[in-house]
């Protein structure tokens, strides 16, 4: 059969760095493909060069059989090439309706929009995937979920014959998931063709046909997922074998036991107007401290709290510098608090500084000689950790955006090492990294623990809480309600005390 | 290729700007080449430019400032009432030196409005910075009741007449203000949290900045320029018309500080950018008018001044 869409030698380079490096992509119609790979393997190069975001230096592409060139966004749109953004592009303060017809209303005999027939044809279109919602609402008011599968129902309705997908659950929970691949899956039945990009490998396996492997900005592999594992798809991303990865483990956080140190910090009974019910937890020396829950549990609202983000409606928070707890973050980071956020673009970054001035952002106070800032320690200070950790970067001199999601992980993960912190608060710290930066990250993570340094760590993946907390403190709608020990944690036992809970907090 | 060319192109736009400009001068321009013509503009940009620094870092904040020409409105009036008061006549010394610093601290001090307003309440920079915009010339003029104040004071037209090794004192002015301003961002904590807070309020939140004191800072410290400003171009009249001092100057600083390459997005301030800035809107002006161009069309040659400036910096974000 003919493919839908046929991307063969395409290379790319950014001022002189080679992006992509005759790279290939072939869709067949009514599949759902997954193209994955280490962050800077190129994927969303690739992506951007077949949506018109950036000019392929060389190569063909070819969509339905004819070429494709497009200069713009919106010339791949017109094409039948649609995007669904992980910022989504649609407008909130409208009503879904708006946001579903948007630029196609259909009019009445005065030229004015007819909206009700406006409002049927946006409830067909959502029907059509299973959601039935009061489309007059604004669609801010609906949860992100319903917002991404309004622009995939807005996408389709505008006769895409390929969505393009990326990281479209890191924002959803378990269930807005199953709705989402329910929706990928009647685009397959539609003979719609999906690119799916994701971090999720298991994923992958609920919903894709097919998966392109990428690794330094060239197609390594081609790939049924039918025929595949997890651990062959990893493999292939990192260019590695199978059974070395295997042996290894999978995750790098895992260490022996440890005795604990003592006590760095004690909160309890938190309580914030940000659905923070009442949550206690305590971090002690050399100790990695997990806040398990499912998304909405409350781990992110705690972080907060801790750190004087929100205010406190109940309870307190103290160490033995600050018995009454922190006035603000710029006190909590005073007095040895570091807090790497889960939000890196909305919270980490600064997106336009170079990577030198976004990694001693919390540092500057003490960087200060003679009024100024001193440029030599900085820079040495910089250089440093940038050894130390591993960064893959041109010139420190370089705007943190040009990095990959991984190399600006590290560079956030070291503005608070390099603060030689007392404790660290790490909200989910390997999201949206690669399998490479991972392993680095939490090994790095696990370097500084022994050595003294208190973790609380947030993180979705069971696995990862499994193996690198000591302690799991487990939390549900705002409240902490038990706290499993390690050793003798396993994955199962933290999804039941998880369950648990929530059935008694349901019951 | 072509890519390449033209992010060069437009990342020395503006030096390339100005060299097109003192061309076409030096070809049609009568009598450019002449040192008066240069003392003619360094005068009159002069103020442009130190109104453009403060506004650079207020921008660089993701914030504006459209207060900057009814401060000067108001640093102007004060001035030549004070010096020309009867305490000041009698101690000519003191005299002249309250008449520079009390303007300047009124200045610093309705900044301190400003930024208080922006920072602690909430309020948008562009609302919060409109409400002096039109009451501070209205407060001016008030001061002065209305009129012109005619005044022949050596002393105080030094900032406006001075010379220093044969250049204008304000041009001396400018280079100082610019040269502690770049070092202040490129230099100082202070400095780089403006970039911060304007090129990510959240982040720069968490890192410990004291965002609303820097964003306070900022707003300060446009109108203590505002307020120098205000004095210059008092001197140099040897006159004081509170309905005309400043009048257009939120928009030429604006301007400057934008074809600079300042993001009014925040997060850069480029300072000897809106020094150029300043020059060349100062330049497109004197060339018009020199050649004999209607004033309003000079207007509409500065709009597209900045039309092009923002089109250049839309090519330099990709």
């Amino acid at each position: 059969m003919q493919p839908l869409l046929r991307m063969q030698g395409i290379n790319k380079s950014f001022a002189g760095v080679a992006a992509l490096t005759s790279a290939e992509l072939e869709i067949a119609p009514g599949e759902v493909h997954a193209v994955i790979g280490q962050n800077g393997a190129g994927k969303s190069t690739l992506i951007k060069i077949l949506t018109g975001v950036y000019r392929k230096d060389s190569g063909d592409i070819e969509f339905e059989g004819n070429p494709l060139n497009a200069q713009s966004p919106r010339e791949a749109q017109d094409a039948g090439i649609a995007t669904i953004y992980q910022e989504l592009s649609l407008v909130p303060l409208r009503s879904v309706t708006e946001n579903v017809i948007m630029g196609y209303e259909p009019r009445n005999k005065l030229g004015l929009v007819d909206w009700k027939a406006a409002h049927t044809r946006s409830r067909e279109i959502l029907a059509g995937f299973g959601i039935t919602i009061d489309v007059t609402q604004p669609l801010g008011s609906y949860s992100t979920a319903i917002q991404q599968l309004t622009a995939i129902a807005r996408a389709v309705s505008l006769n895409a014959r390929l969505v393009i997908m990326d990281e479209p659950t890191s924002s959803l929970d378990d269930r807005e998931v199953e709705t989402l691949f329910g929706v990928v899956r009647a685009l397959k039945d539609k003979g719609v063709s999906v690119i799916y990009i994701s971090h999720f490998l298991d994923e992958l396996f609920h919903i894709c046909d097919r998966a392109t492997i990428m690794r330094d900005g060239q197609t390594v592999a081609v790939r049924e997922i039918a025929e595949s594992t997890k651990l062959s798809l990893i493999a292939d991303m990192l260019g590695r074998d199978p059974e070395e990865i295997a042996a290894a483990g999978m995750t790098d956080l895992g260490g022996g036991v440890r005795e604990t140190g003592e006590l760095l910090l004690e909160a309890k009974d938190l309580k914030t107007d940000r659905n923070l019910r009442d949550v206690s937890v305590s971090v002690h020396k050399g100790e990695i401290v997990g806040l398990g829950g499912l998304l909405g549990s409350g781990r992110t609202e705690a972080a907060r709290a801790i750190f004087a983000m929100d205010k406190l409606r109940n309870g307190f928070v103290r160490t033995t510098a600050r018995p009454n707890g922190f006035s603000d973050p710029a006190d909590a980071i005073r007095s040895g608090i570091g807090f790497l956020t889960e939000d890196r673009k909305a919270e980490g970054i600064v997106p336009e500084m170079t990577v030198r001035e976004n990694m001693t952002l919390a540092l500057l106070p003490k960087l200060i000689k003679n009024g100024a800032i001193d440029r030599e320690r900085e820079t040495e200070i910089v250089e440093k950790f940038v050894k130390a950790l591993g960064i893959k970067l041109a010139s420190i001199e370089q705007p943190i955006r040009e990095l990959s999601g991984g190399n600006q992980q590290k560079v956030l993960l070291a503005r608070w090492l390099a603060l030689e912190p007392d404790l660290l608060i790490l909200d989910e710290p390997t999201r949206g990294v690669d399998v490479g930066a991972k392993f680095e990250i939490q090994s790095i993570i696990r370097e500084y623990v022994e050595k003294g340094v208190g973790v609380l760590l947030i993180s979705s993946e069971f696995e990862e809480l499994v193996e690198g907390a000591d302690r799991i403190v487990v939390l549900q709608e705002g409240t902490s309600v038990t706290e499993l020990q390690n050793p003798g944690i396993t994955e199962e036992s933290l999804i039941g005390a998880i369950a648990q809970s929530h059935d008694g907090a349901t019951a | 290729m072509s890519d390449f060319d033209w992010k060069r192109i437009s990342k020395h736009g503006d030096k390339i700007a100005l060299a097109v400009l003192l061309l076409i001068n030096v070809l049609i321009t009568p009598n450019f080449l002449q040192l008066q013509t240069l003392f003619v503009n360094i005068s009159q940009v002069a103020t442009i430019a130190i109104v453009a620094v403060g506004m650079t870092l207020v921008i660089a904040t993701a914030g504006i400032d459209l207060s900057v020409g009814a401060v000067m409105a108001v640093a102007g009036a004060l001035a030549p009432l004070i010096f020309l008061s009867d305490f000041a006549q009698a101690n000519p010394a003191l005299g002249l030196t309250l008449s520079i610093v009390v303007p300047i601290l009124v200045a610093l001090a309705c900044g301190l409005f400003n930024g208080l307003l922006v920072a602690y309440l909430g309020v948008q920079p562009i609302i919060a910075t409109l409400i002096f915009f039109i009451s501070g010339r209205g407060i001016a003029q008030v001061l002065t009741n209305g009129n012109l104040q005619t005044f022949n004071h050596p002393g105080f037209s030094y900032l406006g007449t001075g010379k220093i090794l044969g250049l204008p004192f304000q041009g001396w002015l400018v280079v100082v203000i610019a040269i502690v301003f770049w070092y202040v961002v490129n230099r100082t904590m202070f400095g780089r949290r403006i970039l911060a807070v304007g090129g990510n309020e959240n982040a720069a939140r968490l890192t410990g900045t004291p965002v609303r004191k820097v964003k306070t800072g900022v707003y300060v410290i446009s109108a203590g320029l505002s307020g120098i400003a205000g004095l210059i171009v008092v001197a140099i009249n040897s006159a004081s018309d509170a309905a005309r001092i400043g009048n257009l100057m939120e928009l030429d600083a604006i301007a400057a500080a934008v074809v600079g390459g300042t993001l009014l997005s925040g997060g850069r301030a480029p300072i000897f950018g809106a020094i150029l800035g300043a020059v060349i809107i100062q330049l497109v002006k004197y060339t018009l008018l020199a050649n004999g161009v209607a004033d309003e069309v000079a207007l509409i040659a500065k709009a597209a001044i900045i039309v092009l400036a923002v089109y250049v910096q839309q090519g330099r974000k990709e």
